[in-house]
């Protein structure tokens, strides 16, 4: 036991130091045309070996450390805690909605205008996930191309406000019915396929679009990305110093104040912040309608939904499609918020991060969806000065998380009938 | 003539990409017919492969060609060493835990792996692309080329690639047909409960199957990082996206299916940028596989599901 031990711990020590010296102990340095090998700095080898002295410890008393760990109750207090009644989880998750939207109502009068602004990307991630969420987290469906239709409804926006001057509110409903549409034209034939075939396909559309997006140079204006994209209205007011469009007033001079550049932020955060309560009161409602519980249903058992008469592409085309029209929706706030867009904000690690906030949250569950946001886009900007090690700890808690609670912060679950006595050992995992 | 020396040189330009391609989608399709998951750090892997031969042909410095072709061949062992501890690595860490799951969560353990990748590489060896020097230089003629006319070659380094994949293929086939160890991982990919049953330890193959991978899709890293002259840390994920499509053209899970469809890929690429625009090679790839799935969903050569109740 000892002795195997001891070789597979040796055989993991060996693994770490041959996969950590080479990239991390030798760099590469570009000298014009040439290149240079360079030696890295002392502190490195001491992490490399550290590294290594972990790993081996660690391996070799692995039945050991596991074991006494497992142990210490302290460490996990979810060992022996029984679910929380159903009844009491429906108020809680209500109850804490509610709070959330309220502490959400107050925030631009008690922070500063980057943490309103901060606030807004969180708003605008909600939506993401939470139109992700009836994808992936209800319907199943692994959608990795998701920022393609963040980029149509951002794109529709930047497009109708350039050449024929739309505002905000005319290109809304516009760009998220778009992105809609192109949800429904890609769904339309590839739902029939497998699960795996629609990840690749969605992921190659997502990349059709960007690259589309890069080489359109004419009418998108390619890499350089289209700008001067104008600021929401409040009933014809705009809220910059000058009026831009003919016929709009300007908000400081319609209530006689002075004029101030946060007004603008905290009006951009509260459209937000409606436009994301909208989507979370349209979702809660669809996930309670038949169609809510088909995307169910024919996640759980395909085939036995489909024998009870479910018509699988419909029900798929119907979330598909609905969580194309909220990225729509989103994307067009961004394109507002940024006043600028171009291909680089759309690339593959907006959709894995969208991915991250649906998974993490707990896939279906809409408080976990949007702790998850919230946590995923303010915990980087917490630590900025590590914000070179920022992408390496985000991959890090994206394996972790799988590792060690794959179910998510708050896994969903169904609101059931227990049924009475007769069936008391039945447990219901719907 | 112009015409057919041109379309002689997409031609060979496409093989070219589309066998090292190919390489790269072997590990994809073999860790799915096994697993059933989308690794997608194996373009991570790639990269690291590329990276680690770099590093050793810096090191060595050698000057004289006399000893270029050991120089080649040291970088390889090393490359192939890193690329297969690190997939071992990688299953043992990312995949093996959750293996069995949801078939949602090996997948994004994955897709943060492949992050986590990326970074490490980036921050240890920054994030400009280094120029990788081509060893291997010279080529033979094909014709054309009088009077202005376009000449087609067939450089060292293309037939080098061609040689070098030819000899890994044959080397894989020979692995999985002949050997102890290959006929296990046909029985895995073909029923893993089944296979536990009968003694095949199935952790011990998937973890070859892994290792297997890897050490294909360094080999494609020395290649085509010299190949293409320049490598960075997000070279992987561009090229791990089109052998994926390469596997799931051919038909994923068969291993001559990746063969079949890196070479399909390769070609159609190449002319695309040929006769198009380089810009939307990419556009082509992506277009022709989503047809692909329209009218033939098992690919070119996979076989069709059958679905059990």
């Amino acid at each position: 036991m000892i002795a195997q031990n001891f070789r597979h711990a040796l055989f993991c020590a060996f693994i770490t130091l041959v996969i950590s010296y080479p990239i991390l102990g030798l760099n590469l340095e570009a000298q014009g045309i040439s290149i240079k090998l360079t030696g890295a700095e002392t502190q490195t080898y001491v992490g490399i070996a550290l590294a290594v002295l972990i790993v081996f410890l660690f391996q070799l008393f692995r039945p050991a450390i596991l074991g006494g760990l497992g142990r210490v109750k302290a460490l996990n207090p979810l060992v022996d805690r029984q679910p929380m009644p159903q009844e009491k989880r429906i108020r809680f998750e209500r109850v804490a909605l509610v709070l959330i939207v309220l502490g959400a109502m107050f925030w631009p009068f008690i922070a500063s205008r980057g943490a309103v602004d901060l606030a807004t990307l969180v708003l605008i991630y909600i939506i993401l996930g939470l139109g992700l969420n009836v994808v992936v987290g209800l319907a199943g469906l692994l959608d990795l191309g998701y920022v393609a239709f963040y980029a149509v409804g951002a794109y529709t926006f930047g497009l109708l406000s350039q050449y024929y001057g739309f505002s905000f509110w005319m290109s809304l409903p516009i760009g998220a019915v778009l992105a809609a549409a192109f949800g429904f034209v890609l769904g339309f034939p590839v739902l029939r396929l497998r699960g795996d075939y629609l990840a690749i396909v969605t992921l190659g559309f997502g990349e059709i679009i960007r690259i589309l997006l890069n080489n359109l140079t004419d009418l998108t204006n390619g890499p350089d990305g289209i700008g001067g994209i104008p600021d929401p209205t409040l009933f014809g007011m705009e809220f910059g110093r000058r009026v831009k469009v003919e016929g709009n007033t300007s908000f400081h001079e319609v209530f006689n104040i002075p004029y101030d550049s946060t007004h603008k932020v905290i009006f951009l955060y509260l459209i937000t912040l409606i436009l994301a309560v909208f989507t979370l009161f349209i979702i809660r409602r669809l996930i309670r309608m038949p169609v809510g519980r088909s995307w169910e249903a024919l996640r759980e058992d395909e085939i036995a939904a489909r024998s009870l008469g479910l018509s699988r592409t419909a029900v798929k085309l119907s979330a598909f499609t609905i969580g194309a029209f909220f990225a729509g929706f989103a994307g067009t706030i961004f394109a507002s918020k940024q006043g600028f867009i171009s291909p680089e904000s759309f690339v593959f690690l907006e959709s894995a991060i969208v991915l991250a906030i649906v998974v993490l949250g707990g896939m279906g569950s809409q408080l976990g969806v949007i702790l998850a946001a919230i946590a995923v886009t303010i915990l980087p900007e917490l630590a900025r000065e590590f914000s070179e090690y920022r992408m390496l700890v985000f991959g890090a808690a994206m394996v972790l998380m799988m590792v060690w609670r794959p179910q998510g912060l708050l896994p969903m679950t169904r609101v059931h009938i227990n049924l009475k006595k007769q069936e008391a050992g039945v447990t219901d995992h719907a | 003539m112009h015409d057919v020396m041109y379309f002689l040189q997409q031609l060979i330009n496409g093989l070219t990409v589309g066998s090292a391609y190919a390489l790269i989608a072997i590990g994809y399709t073999m860790v799915y017919g096994i697993i059933g998951m989308i690794n997608f750090a194996h373009g991570e892997i790639y990269m690291i492969g590329a990276y680690v031969s770099l590093i050793v042909i810096t090191g060595l410095a050698v000057t004289s060609p006399a000893w270029i072709p050991l120089v080649l061949l040291v970088a390889l062992i090393c490359a192939i060493i890193v690329s297969s501890s690190m997939g071992w690595a990688v299953e043992r860490i990312a995949y093996r835990p959750v293996r069995g799951q949801h078939r949602l969560i090996p997948l994004i353990s994955a897709i943060g792996m492949s992050i986590f990748l990326q970074n490490y590489v980036h921050l240890a060896q920054g994030s400009r692309n280094i120029g990788f020097p081509l060893l291997i230089e010279g080529g033979i003629s094909l014709g054309g080329g009088e009077d202005g006319t376009f000449q087609a070659n067939l450089s060292y380094m293309q037939l080098t690639i061609f040689i070098v994949t030819l000899i890994c293929m044959t080397g894989l086939s020979l692995f999985i047909s002949r050997s102890k160890t290959g006929r296990a991982c046909r029985a895995v990919s073909q029923d893993l409960k089944m296979s536990s049953l009968l003694g095949i330890d199935t952790n011990r193959i998937i973890t070859a199957t892994f290792v297997i991978g890897a050490s294909l899709a360094a080999v494609a890293g020395l290649l085509l990082g010299m190949y293409y002259g320049s490598i960075d840390p997000l070279f992987g994920f561009i090229a791990g996206l089109k052998a994926f499509t390469a596997a799931v053209l051919g038909g994923i899970g068969s291993i001559p299916g990746a063969m079949l469809g890196g070479l399909v890929l390769g070609v159609a690429e190449s002319f695309t940028s040929g006769y198009l625009s380089s810009e939307y090679k990419d556009v082509v790839s992506f277009g022709l596989l989503i047809l692909i799935l329209l009218f033939r969903p098992t690919g070119l050569l996979g076989k069709p599901e059958v679905e059990k109740i």
